[in-house]
């Protein structure tokens, strides 16, 4: 038996099991019983199906996108409702489903108005096989504006009171869906807690605007002329969701509390992202939109690889194992210095650390004199921003290393305890006093040559 | 058996003579520009002769911007179009892209170039207009790359331009000396007018100058002259055999090749001597006109030979076989050639020797020489003043292209004794600011 038949992908997510923790995010790939079977058979272990509620009308067209340089749908963003179907329909989709797929998590999103809809639909969904509830807290598009979605995610009040409702009502888990148009995600999150929700879910979409048609004038995606906010996701909002996520989890009211992460999940490592900062299943839309719903496989089979070279055997083996690396930004160590090495045999001489570091950072990068392209660190320049190793294209080329002894240790936290932090404007415990940068007048030493002499029409 | 059939029509030909860099669509182009670094002060640039902003053009395609891309690239060089396709992009601006450091391939530059010009050619827009019209007359000797460049940036000034051209189109040997496989016939001319109905140059065809006349006329008649007159013939290799039928001149070849097509009657067995670039496309051209057998004789050895290996290795890709070390003695026939006899060579000493009794036959039914074009001596010594290299070559003012004779800017092969268009393309452009420089210095200093 070799060390991966030993990995146990499966979760328990307060009371919900799913063979393992992908599972899609309530959203267009849920829209059906077709595309949640078609799901759990190319490999998803659970699915939360799209909002079901009063059906409402959409739009045509829904969807923007962010593209960046060759890289469709860096972000994207949808102004598409919660279920345009009748909630029949849903409902026998939704036994068909339990009926092939007992083992996998089928939960229903919900998004009603009063009380008595609240009570009405939950009885309907656990009749139909749901295995657990989400609640739709945080559509910021259109459903907003009827006072719920976000409108209810941003008011923790009410949110606690719908949540009140339907824990009283329902007998399978809860899970509450936050938005993160919000300033401070702890305040539903504390709200939900004290609902007493069995599991959260974040994030929604952000509220967003990904562009502007350069002929109409008008923001994608456009609907007869004109559009409106739309909701964004997709690998764009990871960073996002992962503060967030950081937030609930390492608030003591909320930790106990399990965490479905959502936000621009695509890979193995976004996952193992999510679960080490304590998440315990993971939501996935925008890579399916994207690619369907085979790139669970490369989910599936990187996370397995990296728990096997890491010796876990389930996900809450290493969940959360990142939170207590996150902390303030006055704890942080001031004494420890890191400084760019450029490796001479990977440089391709494309020379944009020189320019980055130049213009955009600390003038610590200097061009050779003798025709070579290989630039160099001016070490007592460098900041140790890392700067220079993000644009640098080749892997490995520009590293980032230890500079300091490793034996001193003092912090903002520390120096303002001991009263050693700068308090005048001229400070001598200024950070940057004494550092060197060229003098104003040099920059105008870099003016473009034009190296063939010839008047450039351009200029 | 050979690489190619003898193509029998137009249809034949262009199938034959597939372009080697054929236009990107937009996915190509969005997907190559994408992988462009924006190298600071990059080296692309650098390695171009007329120094364009390739990073700039790029970004500009990969924005959407093609028509932005193209004035870019026609800021710097007035034969964007035809560079695109025809520089050895290989040894200069892809050969310089970084990614070839890690052995990733190199942006496709030259593809990319096109991309935008043939996208503004083809919409026709307006994107240079003449400079206002300062009264002076400017001649230019030879419409080709250096001479239409020249014209151009003159336009640009304001000068009124007259272009004397030997031949009945413009481009020189864009259209006449270069490998079809490398630009059509039609994309020549589609840039050529592109760039006339812009900046409204006059060109007379079929107008030599060859005359000392012809000289005094334009001495007299405008302030300033441009010598683009480009090289000759094809030398002479001074041989027994060479009046003999089937011997021809690679540059004559290939003039016949880019008007004829498939017209161009190719024999069995040809023989075509020679090492550089124009030997490689003589041979690589008979091979796609469906010649059996074509073998390229230099007479040292492959790595001393001038062309780029890249030339040398699509030669060999259409089917020619390469003989080193073998110099032409003679060439053997009747009326018609036969064959030519050769005399295997060594280094000795550092000096190219032939080994004695070594000489053998290559029986053959056609053979050309690819072996340098003449100077243009003959008319360059009519013009006073101007003083020329032991090479043949106009000697000038590298700032300026300015001879020796004030009145008279050259640029082109008549200065670097053969080399590409974008040479050409910039020493037209530079000399039209030396010429605009000179004639505006004039003005200031009070006539004596």
């Amino acid at each position: 038996m070799s060390k991966k038949d030993k990995i146990d992908l499966s979760v328990n997510f307060a009371g919900i099991k799913a063979p393992n923790p992908f599972w899609l995010a309530s959203a267009p790939p849920t829209n059906s019983g077709y595309q949640i079977m078609k799901a759990f058979d190319a490999g998803w272990g659970g699915a939360v199906w799209k909002t079901l509620g009063m059906p409402t009308i959409n739009v045509s067209s829904r969807y923007g996108s962010t593209n960046y340089g060759n890289s469709r749908m860096a972000g994207f963003s949808n102004i598409e409702l919660i279920t345009d179907r009748p909630l029949e329909d849903n409902l026998r989709e939704m036994a068909e489903v339990k009926k092939h797929f007992p083992d996998h998590a089928v939960i229903a999103s919900l998004m009603v108005d009063t009380r008595q809809e609240w009570e009405d639909i939950i009885k309907q969904v656990e009749d139909a096989g749901a295995d657990g509830i989400e609640l739709n807290f945080g559509c910021p598009h259109g459903m907003c504006e009827r006072g719920m979605g976000s409108a209810v995610g941003q008011e923790p009040e009410v949110l606690k009171t719908i949540v009140e409702w339907v824990k009283q009502a329902a007998t399978v888990p809860v899970i509450t869906k936050l938005s993160p148009n919000i300033t401070h995600i702890t305040d539903p999150g504390l709200a939900a807690v004290h609902g007493k929700t069995d599991a959260i879910s974040l994030i929604n979409t952000v509220k967003s605007i990904v562009g502007i048609d350069l002929e109409t004038y008008a923001p994608y995606p456009i609907v007869d002329g004109k559009g409106t906010n739309g909701g964004y996701c997709g690998p764009a909002v990871k960073p996002i969701a992962l503060h967030m996520l950081k937030d609930l989890m390492q608030h003591p009211e909320i930790s106990n509390t399990p965490i479905s992460g959502i936000g621009g999940i695509e890979t193995w490592r976004d996952v193992v992202e999510f679960i080490l900062l304590g998440a315990t299943s993971v939501q996935v839309c925008t890579a399916v939109m994207h690619y369907g719903f085979g790139i669970v496989r490369e989910m599936e089979a990187g996370l397995i690889d990296f728990m096997e070279n890491k010796g876990y055997t389930t996900i809450y083996d290493f969940a959360g194992k990142a939170l207590p690396n996150v902390t303030e930004w006055k704890h942080l160590n001031l004494k420890s210095e890191v400084r760019a090495k450029i490796n001479e045999d990977k440089c391709i001489g494309c020379d944009l650390c020189y320019i980055a570091c130049d213009d955009g950072a600390h003038q610590a990068i200097a061009l050779p004199t003798d025709g070579s392209r290989i630039p160099l660190i001016i070490e007592e320049n460098c900041v140790g921003c890392n700067l220079c190793s993000l644009v640098c294209p080749v892997e490995e080329c520009i590293t980032m290393e230890k500079f300091d002894d490793g034996k001193e240790h003092e912090t903002w936290h520390e120096l303002t305890e001991q009263n050693r932090i700068p308090n005048t404007w001229n400070d001598d415990r200024a950070g940057g006093k004494g550092h060197y940068v060229p003098e104003p007048t040099e920059a105008l030493k870099h003016k473009r040559k034009d190296k063939s002499g010839i008047n450039n029409k351009a200029m | 058996m050979a690489e190619y059939k003898r193509p029998e029509n137009e249809q034949e030909f262009k199938e034959n003579f597939k372009q080697k860099k054929p236009l990107m669509n937009d996915t190509q182009a969005h997907i190559e520009s994408s992988r462009c670094l924006f190298c600071y002060d990059a080296p692309c640039m650098n390695a171009c002769p007329t120094g364009i902003d390739i990073p700039l053009f790029i970004k500009q395609i990969n924005t959407g911007n093609k028509q932005g891309a193209a004035k870019t690239i026609y800021d710097s060089n007035w034969m964007g179009n035809a560079c695109g396709t025809i520089c050895p992009t290989e040894v200069l601006c892809e050969g310089a892209c970084v990614y070839n450091e890690q052995d990733a391939p190199p942006i496709l530059i030259g593809r990319l170039q096109n991309h935008a010009t043939i996208s503004v050619i083809k919409s026709g827009k307006q994107l240079y207009f003449p400079g206002e019209d300062n009264g002076k007359r400017v001649a230019i000797i030879g419409a080709g790359p250096a001479g239409i460049s020249c014209a151009c940036e003159l336009r640009t000034l304001g000068y009124s331009v007259d272009i004397f051209e030997a031949k009945a189109q413009p481009s020189g040997l864009t259209v006449h000396g270069v490998a079809p496989y490398k630009i059509s016939n039609e994309e020549v001319m589609a840039e050529m007018d592109y760039l006339q109905n812009q900046l409204g140059y006059n060109i007379l065809y079929n107008h030599p100058i060859s005359t000392k006349e012809d000289l005094k006329k334009l001495e007299s008649d405008y302030s300033a002259i441009f010598i683009g007159v480009g090289l000759g013939k094809t030398a002479n290799l001074q041989m027994t055999g060479e009046n003999l039928l089937g011997v021809h001149g690679a540059v004559e070849f290939i003039e016949e090749l880019r008007s004829k097509h498939s017209e161009v009657k190719i024999a069995q067995k040809v023989v075509v001597i020679g090492g550089g670039n124009t030997a490689m496309d003589a041979a690589s051209e008979s091979a796609r006109l469906g010649a059996e057998e074509v073998t390229l004789a230099y007479r040292r050895g492959k790595e001393s030979m001038g062309a780029y290996d890249f030339e040398y290795d699509l030669a060999v890709s259409a089917g020619v076989k390469g003989l080193f070390n073998a110099s032409p003695v003679e060439i053997i026939g009747g009326e018609r050639v036969e064959g030519v006899r050769f005399v295997k060579t060594e280094i000795v000493n550092g000096r190219l020797t032939n080994i004695e009794g070594s000489e053998f036959t290559v029986a053959c039914d056609m053979v050309i020489k690819a072996t340098g074009q003449a100077k243009q001596g003959k008319l360059l010594r009519l013009i006073d003043k101007l003083t020329l290299d032991e090479k043949t070559r106009i000697v000038v003012n590298s700032d300026t292209n300015q001879t020796t004779n004030p009145m008279y800017f050259a640029g082109g092969d008549a200065i670097n004794g053969g080399a590409e268009v974008v040479n050409g393309a910039y020493d037209g452009k530079l000399a039209a600011n030396g010429i605009h420089q000179w004639i505006t210095d004039n003005q200031r200093q009070p006539k004596t």
